[in-house]
């Protein structure tokens, strides 16, 4: 029994959360508990009241949410109640989605049905006012999550190349590339937020930082267990452990809670139909130029030659005279470069802070994202990633409740693996 | 020393709870796919949790708890051919990517607020609506048990039995380890038709009495499962044994060689006409079924909650198998045990001996789990055969 509550407060970082703030205990018989936030985990809605009323009417208590937008009442009736959320203490730029028909009332409160014993979570959920923007129609709700999702992408492009570039050189899917997101996020956070670091200066600095723990783990790890002879089974094994470590060594250093790497908000800007803040715009710009930078490499330079050589024939390459090593450090470090950049522009426009989890949550996004553009790949990661973005930002709109949008994203590269194994861009191979 | 037995507490609990027991299954699923066979399932947490929910939803719906546990298993045959069918034709790396995939959007899935009469969302299902078929069939009454002129609450409160017990495990653990190390010894020389079961046999049966004697020494009690958690702690651990008597079965005949032959070389076994397809397929739909049975039993002292059961788990149950041995029998219960035993360990005694400024209560449960992950790093590096396995045994081509 000591395993299970553990398990918990490891893994599900939401409900370690709710159990954090939930201070309404069902006991059965006895009472029960309605209970829930106003936003969502990583953008919780602070000031907001909630009321919630029984069935005749009557106001049974109210609470104004605090930081982190929860919210819980004990009651000791079962039966159905009604919970109501003022507008008006909503953020400007938040509104309740309608719940579902059936617990929907006409005066704007959604019904809770209350059962003794239990917890009961109401059918409450907002969004920002620009998933719609101005009110708008589908179309420009469709518009502005095209934006969203190019944005998604790009920061998941500057991830998954790396990745990418990694798998085509080495053959390792490695697990722990998310947790250099993470670290590029947790970097930028202690500089910046912290140390208080120019921001600028500072995305520079982590950016380098994680280059080097690139180059770290190369000299240190990868380098000697590739001479080895290590299998890739037990190298891809080798990547889940150091994932595990360092996501705890986060939680260990950091915390559990999101922390944020600028504590200023950004300015909105309105782009015709698009609304979005202008670091968006400043992220995309520069995972663009950081991208454009590693094809003209890969491309046009004798190093990139060199990569493609590796990825090609490793055996090959080092006949013809290419130093496969420093091929491989050069990628391994270049990769953790671009993931740690990713990281920070993430943590800045897309989750709104940095968590341990963060890289975790968006990790199966990257194994998309380069499965989907071909293995070993590095414009097919490009071209997938945006694609994964896109994907996961239309599924909302398209009807996607809640994290479904992320396994959305999955399933679209389970039915590609059906018809079209080797990705969009690979090569196919026969492999059996 | 009380301290000292307070650690030692927390450890045997662990490492006896039903919980380990319920991982230790799945990760016996797990050493079909991946250690014998070289599947690389990553998604043995989604198998865990499909089972749950397909046995925890069936009762709530009134089912008996023999089809619903039926119900549980079919449907992770059905995932088990869902997954199968696109991957398993390419290359090792697209199962992994798949399963772990997959997993993760069952466990979406369930937390979804829309499918909450079903699986009650992010909340879970909770244990008082699914446990009681399983309860009402202990037959150990309440209250204490008693084994010959010993009551099992005694046996636990006496201090003087619970010393005679834990002297009963260091020689039962001394008595397997020497065992072990005379296989080792005579591992070199040609194998004696006949007598190599015997030694095998005799390891089994102290393993068996170190577990009674803990079970005895260190009576825990689990909490909504009545009865001190005895009928739930003996059903999961039966299980296990049970398991891994099928496993051995399994392996040991012409299709666990199959199995192997694919591990090692599956153009070869194409070669001789083997349905490589086929039995690769069988592979993951019964180690998929043992996974779903595992995450049967693991809900059967808490909640069904999508995400006790997430890429975590799965993550875990590698270091268990690797720790312990693939493709052995007995590796991945002995693997699961050390396991969590080990963490729990590292957690107290962090938590005893370092002072609280520089590690805090909270943070001695993270240090474990760092622990955890670089255990698994070197685990991997310098022993990857494990505490059991065969080093010759571990030349994968995934």
């Amino acid at each position: 029994m000591l395993l299970a509550p553990l398990l918990v407060l490891g893994l599900g970082a939401s409900s370690a959360h709710a159990g954090v703030a939930t201070l309404c205990l069902a006991s059965p018989g006895q009472s029960a508990c309605v209970s829930g936030t106003v936003g969502n985990r990583t953008n919780p809605v602070e000031g907001a009241e909630v009321v919630l009323r029984d069935e005749a009417g009557t106001e049974v208590d109210s609470i104004t949410t605090s930081a982190d937008g929860k919210y819980s009442f004990q009651v000791t009736e079962p039966g159905d109640y009604f919970l109501f959320v003022d507008p008006e203490s909503l953020p400007d730029d938040v509104e309740i989605i309608p719940p579902a028909p059936r617990f929907q009332e006409d005066d704007g409160s959604i019904r809770v049905p209350v059962k003794l014993g239990r917890t009961s979570t109401p059918d409450l959920e907002v969004r920002s006012v620009d998933y719609d923007a101005a009110g708008a129609g589908f179309g420009e709700q469709i518009v502005q999550s095209i934006a969203q999702g190019l944005r998604l992408g790009l920061l998941l492009a500057l991830a998954s190349v790396g990745l990418s570039l990694i798998y085509g050189t080495t053959g390792l899917s490695s697990f722990s590339h998310a947790e250099q997101v993470t670290l590029g996020g947790m970097v930028a956070y202690g500089l910046v937020n912290v140390a208080g670091m120019n921001l600028w200066v500072g995305v520079l600095l982590t950016t380098i930082i994680c280059g080097a723990t690139g180059y770290v783990q190369d000299r240190l790890m990868w380098q000697p267990l590739r001479r080895r002879g290590l299998g890739l089974t037990q190298m891809m094994i080798v990547t889940i452990g150091l994932a595990l470590a360092a996501q705890y060594a986060f939680q260990f250093f950091v915390g559990a809670s999101q922390q944020k790497v600028v504590v200023r908000t950004f300015d909105v800007v309105e782009i015709g139909p698009v609304r979005m803040t202008d670091m968006s715009f400043v992220a995309m710009g520069v995972s663009l130029v950081a991208i454009a930078i590693v094809g003209f490499v890969l491309l046009r330079t004798r190093i990139g030659q060199a990569t493609r050589a590796v990825s090609d024939n490793p055996a090959l390459a080092a006949a013809s005279g290419i130093d496969v090593d420093r091929i491989i450090r050069l990628v391994w470090i270049a990769a953790t470069a671009l993931a740690g950049l990713g990281g920070v522009f993430y943590a800045l426009v897309v989750s709104n802070g940095i968590r341990w989890d963060t890289g975790m949550q968006i990790l199966l996004l990257l194994f998309a994202a380069v499965t989907l553009g071909g293995l070993g790949t590095a414009f097919g990661a490009f071209v997938g990633a945006i694609i994964i973005g896109l994907v996961v930002e239309l599924a909302g709109p398209l009807g996607a409740p809640g994290d479904l949008k992320y396994a959305v994203a999955l399933v679209i590269l389970i039915l590609l693996l059906m018809v079209r194994p080797q990705g969009l861009l690979g090569r196919a191979v026969r492999v059996g | 020393m009380n301290e000292f037995l307070g650690i030692l507490d927390a450890v045997v609990g662990e490492a006896i709870s039903p919980d380990t027991a319920a991982v230790a299954i799945a990760v016996i699923g797990l050493n079909i796919h991946f250690g014998f066979t070289g599947l690389l399932n990553i998604g043995q947490a989604g198998y865990m949790l499909l089972g749950a929910y397909g046995m925890a939803i069936s009762i709530t719906y009134d089912i008996p708890l023999a089809v619903a546990v039926l119900i549980g298993l079919v449907v992770s045959v059905l995932f088990s051919l869902i997954l199968g069918l696109p991957t398993l034709k390419l290359r090792g790396d697209y199962l992994a990517i798949v399963t772990i995939s997959a997993a993760e959007i069952i466990r979406y899935t369930g937390r979804l607020a829309a499918f909450e009469d079903f699986t009650g969302g992010s909340q879970g299902i909770f244990g008082k609506d699914y446990q009681g078929p399983f309860m009402d069939l202990s037959f150990f009454g309440s209250g204490s048990f008693d084994l010959l002129p010993l009551n099992y609450q005694d046996a636990g409160g006496g201090a003087a039995l619970r010393v005679v017990g834990l002297l009963v495990a260091v020689a039962a653990i001394v008595g397997i380890v020497v065992i072990a190390k005379r296989m080792k010894a005579a591992d070199g020389e040609a194998p004696k038709v006949g007598t190599t079961a015997t030694p095998k046999l005799v390891m089994a049966a102290l393993g068996v009495v170190l577990f009674l004697a803990l079970f005895f020494s260190f009576p825990q009690s689990e909490p909504r499962t009545s009865v001190d958690g005895w009928w739930v702690r003996v059903v999961a651990w039966s299980l296990v044994g049970l398991s891994c008597l099928l496993v051995f079965l399994l392996v040991r005949s012409p299709w666990g060689r199959l199995l192997r032959g694919i591990r090692e070389d599956e153009e070869a076994m194409r070669s001789l006409g083997k349905n490589v397809f086929a039995i690769k397929m069988q592979a993951l739909i019964i180690g998929g079924m043992f996974g779903a049975l595992g995450g049967m039993v693991y809900v059967l002292t808490g909640s069904v909650q999508a995400d006790s059961m997430g890429r975590q788990l799965t993550f875990f149950a590698y270091t268990a198998l690797l720790l312990g041995g693939a493709a052995t029998i007995f590796g991945p219960v002995l693997g699961s045990i050390i396991f969590f035993s080990a963490r729990i360990l590292v957690r107290e005694l962090s938590g005893a001996y370092v002072p609280n400024s520089i590690m805090s209560t909270q943070q001695t449960e993270q240090f474990s789990y760092i622990v955890v992950g670089v255990a698994l790093v070197l685990l991997v590096i310098f022993r990857p055969q494990g505490i059991l396995g065969n080093k010759r045994e571990l030349r994968f081509h995934v």
